[in-house]
């Protein structure tokens, strides 16, 4: 039996945070507190260890190791003190997976109505995957992939589903 | 004359590989075919021609075509599980050990009984069911439907799951070529060149389409393009990939065929592609098109580009002697084909007067003899061609000559593939000159940008030559609908134009003499194009008959609507891996675990699975419901409610906002303090309840209903982006960051207290209706003192990743209370004890709060909220409506859900006027009795009246109505 396509990892240990403001605004208020420049529209910034993605125009959502979680979120709402603005831990709301290999594009091809191939390092897409809500960006050999912590067994089994040995996508 | 062996020609067959036997059965019959063989090519190399019987007549069938337009080689595939019905032979490659068999016919394909319908088929005309099973009305339903079910429909349906993997992909290009012929590889050719992404998707195995077949250079040509693409970096080619539908925006569906011979591999059968196409090109090809002559359906009669087919892939002789019937050039090549391999062609038969051109000169020179004006007046033979009568084209049939043979090779012209380029809205204009449908260029299917996104190309635009180089000369071919032109009703009735369906053309001129002027009606009547092949082969010959029998000119008649699949997708291609354990989310709470290893039996809840109850040992859910809720009364529970929505809203105006969302009052909400609301759409029906909590001056957080979190999210989001998008308003949905547990009981505060911790439980510190916040047990948390029980209650929120901790800290230090955990209908009893309401229970989407007597839940005070200015219509406000009351049932029997109370008379559908109806109904194991709320016409001011509820079996129900608070009216348990 072949290898699987890609490995499918559950990805323990991270801290999340819901940040909403006028970008605009307090872009730069926010960029500080969080070490890391502020997405484009569809974007993600990383420094290797926190990520900060941009979910919607008013909306950006921090990764990072959990221990840091806490103060980040204090950093975050003094950043905003003053101005209009919402900081939510939501790390337990959310399962999170990696999905590495050579060919981790074809499980994201599999399951999300995206262009898998031409998702950019530094892009995050908001979609589905197969029947449950995703966010999907590119890290270093492949994928990662969050979702909801409720349907986390299904998305563990839809990505290993995907990943059957022998189905990879190139034409035969 | 006979069917004679040899079926396999000792050369030739460029598909097949004679140095490997495989053996197959088809209906109980062991037999051996060829690698590379179709089903069909196997069958004919072991003579056997006959394969199916047809739908209405069940006439002895065999194949027709050699590829997807396959009306009549239809046959049952595999066993048990992967058992299919209704595979084309034409397109099923042969694998070792197929089991096949034919279908539509009892006891055996041979020896057929409902053969009998072909002799009696002068009774069984158009749209005879339709007149013969009218009368009287009664006997449709019980008589006439459930014996024509029986006997309908071709093949049967698998009654095994499909043991197979199956997936889908999603695609995306900036150019989808449909279609790996010359026309196809020379367009992707093309716009790999002008750069983007190219994906090339070809039905078959092989490249090429009839190019190398139907032209002495086309291999090389097709060789040569694609050596070019496969150095192209930006194209994709995929073979064994049929694109079955084109939608809007250049959506394309498209199946490939990964392990269909041979599923046992471990890797899906099938791949459903989902393509984002910047655009498509077709080029799909043509079909051949039959011609309509009398006994034109009897085995052995088939297109002339079939049998070319038979002999050049896979080295098979349909027949020793084959007569060609043309109106074209085309068929020659099936004539020259044949002799070429040491076959009879005893005569090309043409209609055309003329027929001068190169291939008719090179039969000429061949010593083939070629008839001119000539057609075939009748085909000889039940079973098998026997031979055939010839007559003049122009006459009305009277026999001039006959030949002996045992095929016959027929072309009535090609037609265009048009159907991807239909699907989607583009149109098909009348070509006169070459008799086809093609796609009209000026009116593509438009995209986006209201520019055309599908261009046709080749044989699929009309354009019947070779692409490119291999461009060569035909003579004109001449419309030839009915052979001979002017046959009498006798030989038009032995016409089939519909080979599947057994429609002739008697049957099209009877549905125009009927009114059947519409192409579409005529299809419906008749059944001509319906079923499998859907008309593959009998669309234009039909429509050119109707359009005859009409007076009028094909274009004015028109082509029936090209629906998408092309050709049929199994359904567990489109479930993918939709199925078992994937076959939906099922959403787990952070203690689903817990209550699996518990015994809990679940129930659904949106995509949820909630526990319905713990039943223990010999219990039913039932009887662990009564157990749980006494549990609970008496000393202490806990129910997940990890499930109810957590929105929390935050902002300068969410006060103001939230004022808007709830028919009550929350900006004066204090901090530290909830309060239950009530949410009402535009139209002042409740949509969805429960507790909201003021967390700071600018902060709520709002629980939902388990079905109404994400919709209540999207009810927020909605007016604050597109209605009140300058309101200073951030929300955000917590639902599953949190795990929620309901502590319920008397014991209640005795458990929480053991677990130690932060937050001050006591009645003093934290009465009702308010939350507190710290850590219990270490975890962080947030109390609310709220209950939905009526007993004393506390809901806990920790972080989800905690819950499992908390609620096993909870059973471990509860045991000597008798700590019981509890489901949802304990929840849904307990709540109704109360005369609490459930969202869905005594709502339904047409009940306002004003009905379920929760004025005191709407504000006075506040100029507006959504659902204000509707709760003031006239019909909310009439005193008319049914309202909310306790129903105590009469006789002691707990009444049925949704059973309704009725009213003296009828109304004008004669039914009885009804006053009322049980919205939630059960067994309370703390009272010992049936209690039951209902909505009620004048309800509450009809106190102690008893009304009636007839039951289906005749037997009358009575109830008295009462107050809907049932246990504790004072309040005083929620206090402990």
């Amino acid at each position: 039996m072949a290898d699987a396509l890609a490995a499918i990892a559950r990805v323990p240990g991270l801290g999340m945070i819901t940040i909403r403001a006028d970008l605009s605004r307090a872009g730069d208020a926010l960029a500080e507190a969080t070490g890391l420049a502020i997405p484009d529209v569809a974007g993600i910034t990383t420094d290797g260890s926190r990520s900060l993605g941009w979910m919607s125009p008013d909306e950006l959502l921090l990764i990072l190791p959990e221990a840091e979680r806490a103060d980040a979120q204090d950093a975050l709402t003094q950043a905003l003190m003053g101005d209009h603005g919402l900081v939510v831990d939501v790390s337990d709301a959310r399962a999170v997976f990696d999905v590495t290999g050579p060919h981790a594009a074809d499980i994201i091809a599999k399951l999300a109505p995206v262009d898998a191939l031409a998702l950019r390092q530094g892009q995050l897409r908001r979609t589905r995957v197969a029947q449950t809500a995703a966010a999907i960006w590119r890290i270093p050999g492949g994928f990662r992939v969050i979702g909801f912590r409720s349907t986390a067994d299904y998305l563990g089994l839809i990505l290993t589903n995907a990943a059957l040995p022998g189905s990879q996508l190139a034409p035969r | 004359m006979t069917h004679t062996p040899p079926f396999r020609l000792p050369s030739g067959g460029r598909r097949i590989d004679r140095a490997y036997q495989l053996p197959f059965r088809f209906d109980g019959r062991h037999l051996r075919g060829l690698t590379g063989d179709t089903l069909a090519s196997a069958l004919l190399a072991n003579g056997q021609m006959l394969m199916g019987r047809s739908f209405k007549y069940h006439r002895p069938r065999g194949p027709v075509a050699s590829g997807a337009e396959e009306p009549n080689a239809l046959l049952g595939l595999g066993q048990g599980g992967r058992f299919e019905p209704n595979q084309r032979a034409t397109t099923t490659p042969l694998v070792a050990g197929m089991v096949t068999r034919s279908q539509n016919c009892w006891p055996s394909l041979d020896a057929d009984v409902g053969a009998v319908n072909s002799f009696l088929s002068p009774f069984f005309p158009a749209g005879f069911y339709y007149k013969t099973f009218i009368h009287p009305r009664s006997f449709w339903k019980h008589l006439f439907e459930p014996i024509i079910r029986r006997s309908a429909g071709l093949g049967r349906a698998p009654t095994d799951a499909d043991p197979d993997r199956y997936e889908q992909a999603y695609g995306f290009a900036d150019t989808v070529v449909v279609g790996g012929g010359i026309a196809g590889l020379t367009a992707a050719r093309d716009a790999a060149q002008a750069g983007g992404q190219v994906l090339v998707l070809e039905q078959d195995s092989l490249w090429g389409g009839r190019t190398p077949i139907d032209h002495k250079d086309g291999q090389a040509a097709i060789d040569a393009l694609l050596s070019d693409l496969r150095g192209r970096p930006n194209v994709t080619l995929r073979r064994n990939t049929m694109a079955t539908g084109l939608y809007d925006h250049g959506y394309l569906i498209a199946r490939e065929a990964l392990a269909d011979h041979d599923p046992n591999q471990g890797i899906p059968r099938q791949r459903l592609w989902r393509i984002r196409a910047g655009h498509v090109v077709t080029a799909t090809g043509a079909l051949e098109r039959p011609l309509a002559f009398a006994c034109s359906d009897v085995p052995g009669v088939m297109l002339a580009s079939a049998v070319r087919d038979f002999i050049a892939e896979y080295g098979v002789a349909p027949g020793q002697r084959i007569v060609v019937v043309t109106n074209n050039d085309d068929a020659y090549r099936t004539a020259l084909a044949a002799r070429a391999a040491g076959l009879d062609v005893p005569a090309i038969v043409d209609a055309r007067p003329v027929a001068d051109g190169d291939l008719p000169r090179a039969a000429r020179d061949a010593g083939i003899t070629v008839l001119t004006g000539t057609g075939i007046a009748k085909v000889k033979g039940g079973r098998h061609v026997a031979g055939v009568t010839l007559c003049d084209q122009s006459g009305e049939g009277r026999v001039t000559d006959s030949l002996d043979c045992d095929v016959v090779a027929m072309s009535g012209g090609w037609s265009p593939v048009v159907h991807l380029y239909s699907h989607c809205g583009g149109k098909l204009t009348w070509d006169k000159a070459q008799a086809m449908f093609r796609p009209d260029p000026d009116r593509p299917p438009l995209g986006a940008d209201g520019k055309g996104n599908v261009t046709a190309v080749g044989a699929a635009s009309g354009d019947l030559r070779c692409a490119g180089d291999l461009e060569r000369a035909e003579g004109a071919t001449q419309p030839v609908w009915v052979m001979p032109a002017r046959a009498p009703y006798k030989l038009r009735s032995k016409m089939w134009l519909d080979y599947q369906n057994d429609v002739k053309v008697t049957d099209v001129e009877l549905a125009a003499r009927e009114g059947y002027a519409s192409v579409e009606h005529a299809k419906r009547y008749t059944t001509l194009g319906m079923a499998t092949d859907q008309g593959k082969l009998s669309n234009i010959n039909g429509l050119a008959v109707l359009s005859d029998a009409l007076n009028q000119p094909i274009a004015a008649t028109g082509t029936t609507t090209f629906r998408p699949p092309y050709t049929p997708l199994t359904l567990a291609t489109i479930a993918a891996d939709a199925k078992g354990e994937a076959f939906q989310p099922l959403r787990k709470t952070p203690m689903h675990a817990w209550h699996e290893a518990h015994g809990a039996s679940f129930e659904p809840v949106g995509q949820w699975r909630r526990p319905y109850s713990y039943p223990k040992g010999a219990e039913d859910r039932h009887m662990a419901v009564d157990r749980e809720i006494l549990a609970v009364r008496k000393g202490v529970g806990t129910l997940d409610a990890s499930t109810l929505g957590k929105i929390v809203v935050k902002g300068p105006d969410a006060g103001r906002f939230l004022d808007m969302l709830y028919t009550n009052m929350m900006s004066t909400l204090p901090a530290g303090k909830c309060r239950y609301g009530l949410m009402c759409n535009e139209n002042g029906f409740l949509m969805d309840d429960g507790v909201v909590a003021r967390l700071s001056d600018d902060t709520w957080l709002c629980h939902t209903t388990t079905g109404g979190a994400d919709r209540i999210h999207g009810h927020m989001e909605d007016w604050l982006q597109c209605e009140w998008w300058d309101w200073q308003v951030y929300t955000a949905n917590l639902t599953e960051q949190y795990a929620q547990i309901a502590v319920a009981g008397p014991q209640a505060r005795t458990l929480l207290e053991r677990l130690g911790g932060s937050i001050d439980l006591s009645q003093a510190a934290l009465p009702f209706m308010q939350w507190a916040e710290g850590d219990i047990a270490g975890i962080p948390a947030r109390v609310f003192r709220i209950s939905f029980s009526g007993e004393l209650s506390y809901e806990i929120a920790v972080p989800a990743g905690r819950g499992l901790e908390l609620w096993e800290r909870l059973h471990e230090i509860g045991q000597d209370l008798g700590i019981t955990p509890y489901g949802t209908e304990a929840m849904h009893v307990m709540r109704a004890e109360k005369g609490f309401i459930m969202i869905g229970d005594e709502t339904d989407g047409t009940v306002i709060p004003q009905d379920l007597s929760l004025g005191w839940a709407i504000s006075k005070k506040k100029a507006d909220y959504i659902g204000k200015r509707a709760q003031r219509r006239l019909h909310m406000v009439d005193g008319k409506r049914w309202r909310l009351v306790g129903l105590e049932s009469v006789d002691g029997q707990v009444l049925p859900d949704g059973a309704y109370a009725v009213a003296e008379g009828v109304n004008p559908n004669g039914q009885r006027n009804v006053q009322g109806r049980v919205t939630s109904s059960y067994h309370s194991p703390t009272l010992g009795r049936p209690i039951a709320m209902g909505l009620v016409r004048h309800g509450p001011e009809r106190m102690g009246q008893v009304l009636d509820f007839p039951m289906p079996s005749g037997q009358v129900m009575q109830a008295r109505i009462v107050d809907p608070v049932f246990y504790d009216k004072e309040g005083s348990r929620l206090n402990g």
